[in-house]
This record gives C-alpha cells, structure tokens and sequence, in this order.
C-alpha cells in the first residue's frame, strides 16, 4: 500500500517541488498576495471584508492565523501583522485557525503547511496588507456613510474617526465595508512606527493553556462520538493478512472490530475499553520488505551508496581536487546522526465524521492541504465534502506533516458509521513514526602552511523525505537534504556533493531537517581543522568570516557573552557553533562539564541575528525550545531497528530532556533591519555540534557520531 | 459497580471497570479534559493531579484506588486564572504547545504546598518527572519561584519577562 502522504493534490506538490528547489540556493520566493480574495469564510453575522478579518456586528474582531499553533506562537504572531496596520488592540480580538483554502497557501512552500520556520517569512508583508486593505475598506465605508472625503478620515483603535467628532466602530461599518471592492494598493507603515510588531507581546493562547479550557485533537468531543484504538503491524508498513477478534469483541464496550489498510482497529464506547479490547486481538501481518531491515543492513547501504551512488552536485567552487593536491596537510572525518523520533507528548490523534458522502475532520494537523487531499484520495471525496478545523497541536515538530493518523480516522469512522476518534497510545508513536533519517557526511580538506582551508570536498549521503512525501522525482537535488551544507567560511576551492539513498524505512522531516546533519559536520569538522593546526577555533573561524559580517557578528558577540577565552572553573568546558538556517544568524556556545563519560550541559550562550522580528518573547522562548529539543537529540536521541520493528517504546527506552538536564540559555537577539528570518528550528541544529567541540575541549576526543553516549567517548 | 470520590471538591459517582486508570475516567466519563495522556506509563507527568493532595500520576492509578478519596485536576486551580501559579505562568509566558503544562502545574502546587521557598534544586527534583517537549524548562523555574513569592510574600526572585 501506498502511504497515504503521497497522495496529496498534483497543484501543491508541483509547488511545493518548486519552493523546495528554491531553498536550495537559500533564495526566498517573493510574497504575492494569492488571488481570490474576498473569499467568504463565514456566515450569519459575521463579515468578511478579506480572508484574514471578520468583524461581527458586535465588534467582535477575529484575525485569521493560516498557519496551525504547536508552541511556536504563531497564534499571537500571525494576529500581529494584521492588527498592526488594521489598527485594533490585539487583547480585543479573537483568533481563528484557518480552514483549507487556496488563499492561505504557505508561498514558501507552495502549499498549506505550518513548517520550515516559514510563517512569518511568508505572512510578513502580505498579512499586513490584509490588514491595510481592511482598514482602508472600513474608512471608505465611514466616508460613504458620512458623505465626507475619505482624505480626513483616520482608523484607530478599532474605531473610524472623521471630522466634527464623527466616528463609528469597525463593527458598525464592516456591513457596508464588507460589500466594497478590496483595493489592490495600500500603503504600508514604515516599520519605525510599528505599534505591535517587534514588541515583546504576551501570547493570546497562554490563557487557555494554564487552565485546561484550550482544545487539543486528543480533547474533541463530537456528539455520538466513539472511540478507537489501532493495532499496526509491528513492522512499518505491514499489512493485515487475517485477524481473529473473538475476544476483543466480547470484552466491555466494544462496539465493532474493523480492518483498514493499517492494521485493525477495535471501536469502543471509551478509549480504555477500545486500548484494552485491542490488546486481545489475535493479527497475522504480511509483514512487508522492511521486516528485512535492522540498523547494520541500513547502515550497510548508505555507505555502499556514498561510495557509488549518483553525485548531485549541490554548489562548486575553484578547483577543489588540484588545491587538494598542492595543500600542505589533508584532514578528513566522517560524521552520522541516527534515526530520532519526534516525541510530541500529545500521541498522534484525530477524529473524524464520515456519513452521508461528506467528511468532517477535527484535529492538530501541520498540513490542512494534504489532509484534505489524502481524504479525498483514500475516500473519493471532492475538496467541498471535507470540512477540518484545526485543534490546538500538543506538539508537531514535523510529525504532524503526515497524514496517516488523519487518514486512519476517518476510515474507521467511514466502516462504522460514526464519529471515532483514533488515539494511538505512546508506543504506537514511537513505532510508527516517520523518523528522522540517518545521515553520512563526509568531509576532506586541505589546509595551506598556515593551516587555514584552502581546498574542501563535502558528501552527505542520506535519505530524501521529500522523494516519498511529495514526489520529488529520482536524481534531483533535495534541497530539504542540503540545508546549510554550504557554510559560510571562505573556502577558495570547495566541492559539495548529495547522495540519496532510500534505506527502504520511511523518513520524515523533524525539526530543522537537514541542518541537523549538516551544521554538526560542518561545525565539528572546523572545529577539527582549528585543532589539526593548534589555533583557537573562535581566531580560527573568525579569520574564515571577513566577508560575513552578520555571521562574524553574532560569532563575536556570543564570544564576548560567554568570555571565550577567559579561564573557566575547574572542570567546565565550552565549544561553539555557528549556522546561517533558514534566513537567521546563530552562535551557540556550549558550557559543559563531563561525568561518567556524558556531557551535562550547564549552560548555553545563543545569539541570533533573525532581522526584523514579530515577537521578540516569543524568539526567545523558540531559541530556549530549539536548544533544549535539540539537546535530547544529542544526549539521547537514537532509534534503533531490529528485523524491522522500532527497539525503542516509550520514554524510558527514548528518553528525553527532563528539568533537571535542561541548561540555563543566554540570549542575545540582534537589532536588525534586515527582512525576517525563521526561528522555530535553527536553534535545534546547533546545540549538538556545540557540545561535539566542548566534549573535545574537555577530553581531548573528538565525537563524531551523536547521541553523545558514554560508550561513543570512550571509544573515540 | 460504581466509585465514588470527589474530584475539585465534588462527588462523582462513576461506572468504569475498577481497573480503568484515573486518567481516563476523568476524562472521558466526569469530562474534564485539561489532564493529558502523553505515556500512560508515568514517564512524562502529562496526567499529573493530586490525591488527598499529594501529586500521582492518573494514568497509573486505577479508580478503585481512589474511591472515597478527594482527587484536584487543574482545573481547580481556578477558571479564571487567578491561582499564583496560573498568574505567574501568565507573567512568564511559559507554554508553548502547552500540551504538558496541566500536568506542571499540578507538580509545582504540590511542591508549592510543602516548601515556601524553593531553590533550583528543590525545583529540578520537584519537576522533573514532568517533560516538556517544547523545552520550557527555564520559565517554568522562574514562573514557580514568582508564584512562591506572591503565596507566601517573599521578595520575587526572577522578575517577570516581558
């Protein structure tokens, strides 16, 4: 069976491949405002002066977020921009998470997707126009009503204003404003008179996430709802051959025992009774070509791809074999990351309504496009039958990009008639996870007299997620594998090179995807050229920065903040990185000490540079995010297979950071003018190279493969 | 067959089988939904809330366990936000996804009914058999020693951000 996350619509895919090519050479697509505005949301008395505004006629003001909250803060960011040039105070409005609609398209990305720390590099400018349009609508409406120039009109604080004391409410006028032609220019405000935007701003969704009152999908209740819980082969992608369900349909509460492509799944009254029945199930698997897999095998085919694969050149420089050749001394490593699951503590759920030809779906979903093209593909729905309201997201750092939790609920609902919600328990999650793939990096240098670069090859052999997801056809470069593979050190004379290699597992796209392998290759591997040559990898990479500035100042800065250089107490040690991602500058240094051969990370100095930003608490609280999911990676994260089933379960064999581990972050953000860069990832990226060079400062051993556990720095 | 016990200061009769975790009689039978299921093997603290008081994990506490007994979900903090803990989580802007932060502060009531004034180290061992995912390690200490303050009228030790 194919898996369900191929099968999104043709028009998002082909978009989607064109962003992603794009990425490659770290270009941004230029913000257009999509067409078709004015397309109405909402009905009774709501109106819709654009897509991303409804203003009842009680005033009540709602700002649209196309983009799904899962920690990152676009709930109070994306209402920013809107509120910003519309004029109204952002404690007085409503937030709504959009439906799927053509208009809330990702342009970074082609599709309707919350990911690639894109969310505010692509609603930067057009949601503030949507609000401009919204406000200049409401003015025209004013100066109808009034029969005065619009000229002395002004918008504030969710009123219009005219002359002679005149003014009205935007609830007043959003009828009459509703009905007016959106207008094509709007003049934007100069960002130095912003009011909102880059003001630190308390989140909107802080209030109902301290009480229990927020919804996430594992909360939704529909009326004459029932429950399910899905036994899944315990090799990824087997299928059911035969089940016996005898017991399992005997047990309290069960209402019926149904098979889907997936597995099988036991219906219940409650969720217990379902998880309990579904344990009694008795199910032969055609356990399928993965079962043929464990780690050595995996391991076995990248490296025999990395030796004869196809080379996808990814960027060419000078004359890298012959400055290779003529250099005074050669270093070459080798650096792997395993496969890691995500681990987003609400386990991957939804619920769903399948009845009478239409299909409602409620749940967190990072990808409300592919959703309803995976729904309509495995149901034989149009786009108009399928209704999905996004929840609340206990957590999606990529995992909820994929569809077959969404598709699974509503093919149980479909064969019992009802509305189910699908909960898959913490094992299921960690089994059935789209895994971060391993990857091979490869780097060779040659170093002049001095010992600085001046000839560099560089090969990443890993999987492409985009391939499987999203079609990406065979040979092409991905650019989602290729993420700050190019550093920004003067190399005179460098060759960097991809090979895909699908291991036969499937790979999913986990919190800053190929930065991940890329920044701790190129990061440890500088940091191994500073040490072959006895200089200071802070002197080191500084003389390789001349020409970047921002990259050299947020290196700097870091540098001074943590005291590089100055003595330490006894037993601590610090290591850097640095990394260009997703439009943002980063410096991390690392503060460790060593015991029983692990790092324990005792404090973390980051400076960004991410240009103009929205909310500036909320960049913090995503550099404190990215560090500390980055960390578990480091210290932990390893999935392991073994006859093709997940060795890992739960938290106790995937351990993650708990308090007690989690370091104490020091942040520096940049004044910058610069367009906005993304924040929600580049942090993860950096934490584990950081610790690779402090480990190395500590001990003397250089650790290439990460989790960082005891037994990989003894034999080092 | 029915259990009785209070749950935020009410009685509830409830129906599921003895053996049914707290978890999800809370949940799915009383409805209150602000206690999350995130390991269902008291790994992660998602489903913290408090019997006669002191902190357990519901995920694995039968009901039976728990009959005549008073059990405190989050939502007896308050609805309308105005424990020291929710103003102080408030304050510090400390969930992100918020999935597991119901279950933290369930945790930090309890380490707050027992010590007026916790260090770093009281905290870290109070908390960490909750995980956070999103990493929210940092302001959850703060927010605690901010909520301490305000309960028992102590100087605050970490200003409040932003």
């Amino acid at each position: 069976m194919k898996n369900p996350s191929t099968r999104i619509s043709s028009v998002s895919r082909r978009t989607f491949l064109q962003a992603g090519s794009l990425a490659t050479g770290g270009l941004m697509l230029g913000v257009s405002l999509p067409g078709g505005l004015g397309e109405a949301l909402a009905a009774g008395t709501l109106h819709t002066p654009n897509a991303w505004v409804h203003i009842a006629d009680d005033n009540t003001i709602t700002l649209i977020s196309a983009r799904s909250e899962m920690g990152q803060g676009v709930y109070t960011s994306m209402p920013m921009l809107i509120a910003e040039e519309l004029n109204v105070d952002l404690r007085k409005i409503q937030v709504a998470i959009a439906p799927p609609g053509k208009i809330y398209v990702n342009a970074l990305l082609g599709a309707q997707i919350t990911g690639g720390s894109t969310s505010v590099r692509d609603g930067w400018e057009k949601l503030r126009i949507a609000g401009a349009q919204v406000r200049e609508m409401l003015i025209s409406a004013a100066a109808n009503q009034w029969k005065v120039d619009r000229s002395g009109l002004r918008a504030e604080n969710g009123m219009v204003l005219g002359p002679g004391g005149r003014k009205a409410s935007y609830g007043q006028l959003a009828a009459a404003a509703a009905a007016l032609p959106v207008p094509e220019k709007v003049t934007l405000k100069d960002p130095e008179h912003f009011a909102i935007v880059g003001k630190p701003t308390k989140r909107l969704d802080t209030p109902a996430k301290v009480n229990g009152r927020a919804i996430y999908g594992i909360d939704v209740k529909l009326p004459g709802m029932v429950y399910a819980s899905l036994e899944q082969c315990p090799v990824i992608g087997g299928t059911p051959k035969s089940f016996d369900a005898t017991k399992a349909r005997s047990m309290p509460g069960v209402i019926d025992v149904v098979q889907i492509p997936d597995g099988v799944a036991v219906v219940a009254d409650t969720y217990w009774h379902a998880k309990t029945a579904r344990e009694a199930l008795r199910v032969q698997w055609d356990e399928g070509p993965v079962a043929a897999l464990d780690d050595a095998s995996m391991w076995q085919g990248i490296r025999a791809a990395a030796e004869t694969g196809k080379r996808l050149s990814i960027s060419s420089k000078g004359d890298a074999a012959s400055a290779m050749a003529h250099a005074a001394k050669v270093v070459k490593a080798e650096y792997t990351l395993p496969l890691v699951a995500h681990a987003a503590l609400e386990p991957m759920n939804f619920t769903a309504h399948v009845a009478d030809g239409k299909c409602l779906l409620v749940g967190p979903t990072q990808f409300q496009q592919g959703a309803e093209g995976a729904i309509m593909a495995a149901l034989g729905l149009k786009a108009e039958d399928i209704t999905l309201q996004t929840t609340f997201l206990g957590g999606g750092f990529g995992r909820r990009l994929e569809l077959d939790f969404i598709v699974q609920a509503a093919l149980i609902s479909k064969a019992v008639g009802k509305p189910v919600k699908l909960l898959w328990t913490r094992e299921d999650d960690t089994r059935h996870d789209f895994y971060r793939p391993m990857a091979l990096n490869q780097l060779e240098a040659g170093l002049d007299a001095e010992g600085m670069p001046v000839a560099m090859n560089y090969r990443v052999t890993s999987q492409s997620i985009t391939q499987r997801a999203f079609g990406l056809p065979k040979d092409t470069l991905d650019g989602f594998m290729v993420e700050a593979a190019v550093p920004r050190y003067e190399l005179p004379n460098a060759t960097h090179e991809l090979v895909i290699h699908d291991t036969g597992l499937r790979a999913g796209y986990w919190r800053a995807v190929s930065h991940n392998m890329n920044a701790f290759a190129n990061e440890s591997f500088i940091d191994e050229l500073a040490a072959a040559t006895g200089k200071d990898p802070y002197a080191y990479r500084m003389a390789l920065l001349k020409n970047q500035p921002r990259m050299a100042h947020v290196l700097k800065t870091a540098a001074d903040k943590a005291g590089w250089g100055k003595p330490l107490p006894t037993g601590r040690f610090r290591g850097m990185a640095i990394m260009e991602g997703y439009d943002t500058f980063m410096a991390q240094i690392a503060e460790i000490s060593v015991k029983d051969g692990v790092p324990a990370v005792h404090k973390v100095v980051v400076v960004a540079d991410l240009g103009r930003m929205v909310n500036p608490d909320t960049v913090a609280a995503q550099l404190q995010s990215g560090i500390n999911f980055g960390l578990s990676a480091a210290l932990y994260g390893e999935v392991n297979i073994d006859k093709g089933r997940v060795r890992q379960s739960n938290f106790n064999d995937f351990p993650v950071v708990r308090m007690y581990e989690s370091p104490a972050i020091d942040i520096t953000l940049v004044p910058s003018t610069e367009k906005p860069g993304g924040i929600g990832e580049p942090a993860t990226a950096l934490i584990g190279p950081a610790i690779a060079n402090a480990l190395f400062a500590a001990t003397g051993k250089r650790v290439r493969q990460m989790p960082f556990t005891a037994a990989r720095l003894a034999s080092a | 067959m029915s259990t009785s016990f209070q749950v935020n200061g009410r009685t509830v009769h409830v129906h599921a089988e003895p053996d049914t975790p707290l978890l999800w009689v809370i949940r799915d039978e009383i409805g209150l939904t602000g206690t999350k299921f995130g390991c269902g093997l008291a790994l992660c603290g998602a489903c913290t809330v408090h019997l006669d008081g002191v902190p357990i994990r519901s995920c694995q506490t039968a009901v039976s366990f728990v009959a005549g007994k008073k059990v405190t979900t989050v939502e007896s903090l308050s609805s309308d936000n105005s424990h020291p803990l929710q103003k102080a989580w408030i304050a510090h802007d400390v969930p992100q996804c918020g999935y597991c932060q119901s279950g933290q502060l369930m945790s930090a009531a309890a380490l707050l009914q027992k010590n007026k004034h916790p260090s770093d180290a009281d905290i870290d061992q109070a908390m960490s058999g909750n995980i956070c995912r999103c990493g929210t390690y940092e302001r959850i200490r703060a927010a605690i020693k901010t909520a301490a303050a305000e309960m028992y009228g102590h100087p605050a030790a970490a200003p409040a951000k932003s």
